[in-house]
């Protein structure tokens, strides 16, 4: 029995599980953090596992702390991830800023829960949409991934460890209560068909290294604090070197590098799963778990020959505006669904201008959107 | 309607909720029988949890989606079974239950039953009574539900019991697993 098993890799695993084993998958090295519901078990699973790995796992005083370890240790070269809910990712909120600004490639998991504040720690709730995407000061551009299934929890973290290394940023991984605690039955890849991705090493002699240089790309070469290689890290805005500026060109030049490393690469970074899309007329957009119940209510529809279909970005952020624009144009309506009072609905508002009919479905009690809901909000509005 | 059916599976779910109070051990109890139907029996399942911020105390349930097909909205809305370990989980979910879903409650905790058919068994007592601690009445229940129900079988709920339970604890599950299939046994057997 347990061979026939092991030959088909089926397990029965959490989302919080499938999230920590594809930070190992993608070569996770450090690991910072502070338990709190309902993200807990990625901690609780990395405390057992990273260090077979030859990792550091550090459970630290808060989430503010948790943070800057994640910083520390991936300046000095390691993979580094930290997870949280809600509140600690409020706190984190700081120390993620400094990462944007010093280009420090990282990853947060948010497993939400409500809010504001303490909110509902074992609730689900999808309401750090736009935090994920303005949740520190300053203008910088996130990359921001949202899984549906255990799989995708897999998957996604995956993902956002080689997006965080590919452009020296941090990476967002939004998930939630529903899926962080959901259990089902998933293969996961073998390690030789992962995609791994690490960071972008100078070749030039050392006196020649600019730790923040200015290149076709929008991304700098990195080297690792202590091999030889000098470079200042601050939170200030800074030149090519990391040394605070003043100089309006090189301000500019800077703000503009955070930008266009993201903005021109949204083709490498946007990800959208559709389904039924072929012949739809209308379409429902959602994320995360409530992109569940928005498969099951679109078989419910199609029963009854209703022709939508599901428009799932993976990447929240960046938002897929081309590909929105272009569904704005051909479908009758959009139906947003969120578990929130309404946060993504803006963005896809934003790109439509009014071309189509945008409609929301919005639930925010603590409790997932069934089917049923949606079912009836579609036939209401379509 | 009939061709539809094929386009889509969403007949064929049986949906099953575990609710009693926090520490009763129904998150574990969930884990525990998920496992057994989706990796050892081989069907599709999708377990969830909802509770309170207590540790213990507090409402708790583990609820079990299970299809031949893919699953996707997580959560029992219409049960097929009900096990309520406590008054508050009986009273609170039994309306949930479709017309012909069966209610098993524990005959120890739950002594206001609703106007419908229902099987209490007592499972706090008998953990108590046979194994000196009520902490296993979960897997008490989990081996009455299998023997009645099949929705699992039983080599497979042995294994996932044995392979799960924490260290120190196998034969004390083990033993709780059998009270469990006895009391299903001996309903049976009074049914006749």
């Amino acid at each position: 029995m347990e061979e026939k098993i092991k030959q088909k890799e089926q397990l029965l695993l959490q989302g919080n599980v499938a999230c920590a084993r594809g930070a190992l998958a993608a070569g996770l090295d450090f690991f910072a953090g502070y338990p709190i519901t309902p993200s807990t078990e990625i901690a609780e699973y990395l405390a057992r596992h990273l260090p077979k790995y030859g990792g550091k796992f550090i459970q630290m005083e808060d989430e503010i702390a948790s943070m800057a370890a994640v910083i520390g240790a991936s300046i000095a070269g390691a993979k580094a991830m930290t997870a949280t809910s809600g509140p600690g990712f409020s706190l984190m909120q700081e120390n993620i800023g400094y990462a944007y600004m010093a280009e420090v490639p990282s990853v947060v998991v948010n497993v939400q829960r409500g809010g504001p504040s303490t909110g509902l720690p074992t609730k689900v709730s999808q309401s750090d949409t736009m935090q994920a995407r303005w949740g520190t000061h300053g203008d910088y551009n996130s990359i921001t991934l949202a899984p549906s299934s255990v799989r995708e929890c897999f998957d996604l973290t995956v993902r956002a460890m080689n997006l965080a290394e590919k452009y020296r940023t941090p990476v967002v991984v939004l998930m939630d209560e529903v899926l962080g605690h959901m259990r089902e039955k998933v293969t996961l890849p073998q390690p030789d068909e992962i995609k791994v991705i690490n960071r972008w090493k100078p070749t030039v002699p050392p006196e020649w290294y600019q730790h923040f240089e200015i290149n076709p790309h929008y991304v700098s070469p990195m080297a690792i604090f202590g091999e030889g290689y000098r470079f200042n890290v601050t939170g200030l805005t800074h030149d090519p070197l990391g040394f605070p500026t003043a100089r309006s060109k090189e301000i500019k030049d800077k703000l503009d590098k955070l930008r266009n490393k993201i903005e021109h690469n949204v083709n490498d970074i946007v990800q959208v799963k559709e389904e039924f899309m072929e012949d739809a007329t209308c379409a429902i957009f959602a994320y995360g778990s409530a992109a569940r119940s928005a498969r099951q209510a679109i078989r419910m529809a199609r029963q009854k020959r209703i022709k939508v279909g599901l428009i799932q970005p993976f990447t929240v952020w960046p938002f897929p505006e081309v590909y929105m624009e272009h569904m704005s144009e051909r479908l009758d309506m959009i139906l947003v669904v969120e578990l929130n009072q309404g946060q993504l609905v803006n963005e896809v508002m934003r790109t439509n201008c009014g071309k189509t009919r945008i409609r929301k479905l919005n639930r925010y009690d603590g409790e997932i959107i069934t089917p049923d809901e949606i079912f009836h909000k579609l036939r209401e509005v379509r | 309607m009939e061709h539809h059916k094929k386009h889509i599976e969403l007949e064929d779910i049986y949906e099953i909720r575990l609710s009693g109070s926090g520490g009763q051990g129904l998150v574990f109890a969930g884990t525990v029988l998920a496992e057994a139907i989706g990796i050892y029996d081989g069907k599709n399942v999708a377990q969830t949890q909802s509770y309170g911020p207590e540790a213990r105390g507090g409402a708790s349930r583990s609820d079990l989606v299970v299809s031949k097909g893919e699953i996707y909205y997580p959560k029992a809305t219409k049960l097929d079974l009900l096990l309520a370990l406590t008054q508050e989980a009986c009273d609170q979910y039994s309306l949930a239950l479709k017309e012909d879903g069966i209610l098993i409650v524990d005959s120890t905790l739950v002594d206001q039953l609703p106007l419908r058919e229902v099987l209490g068994f007592p499972f706090t007592q008998v953990a108590k009574d046979e194994l000196k601690t009520p902490i296993v009445a979960n897997i008490v229940a989990l081996g009455t539900i299998c023997a009645l129900t099949k929705i699992v079988s039983k080599d497979s709920l042995i294994q996932v019991v044995r392979k799960r339970a924490p260290k120190g604890t196998e034969e004390l599950n083990q033993k709780a697993l059998q009270l469990g299939f006895e009391l299903a046994r001996k309903r049976k057997k009074k049914d006749r």
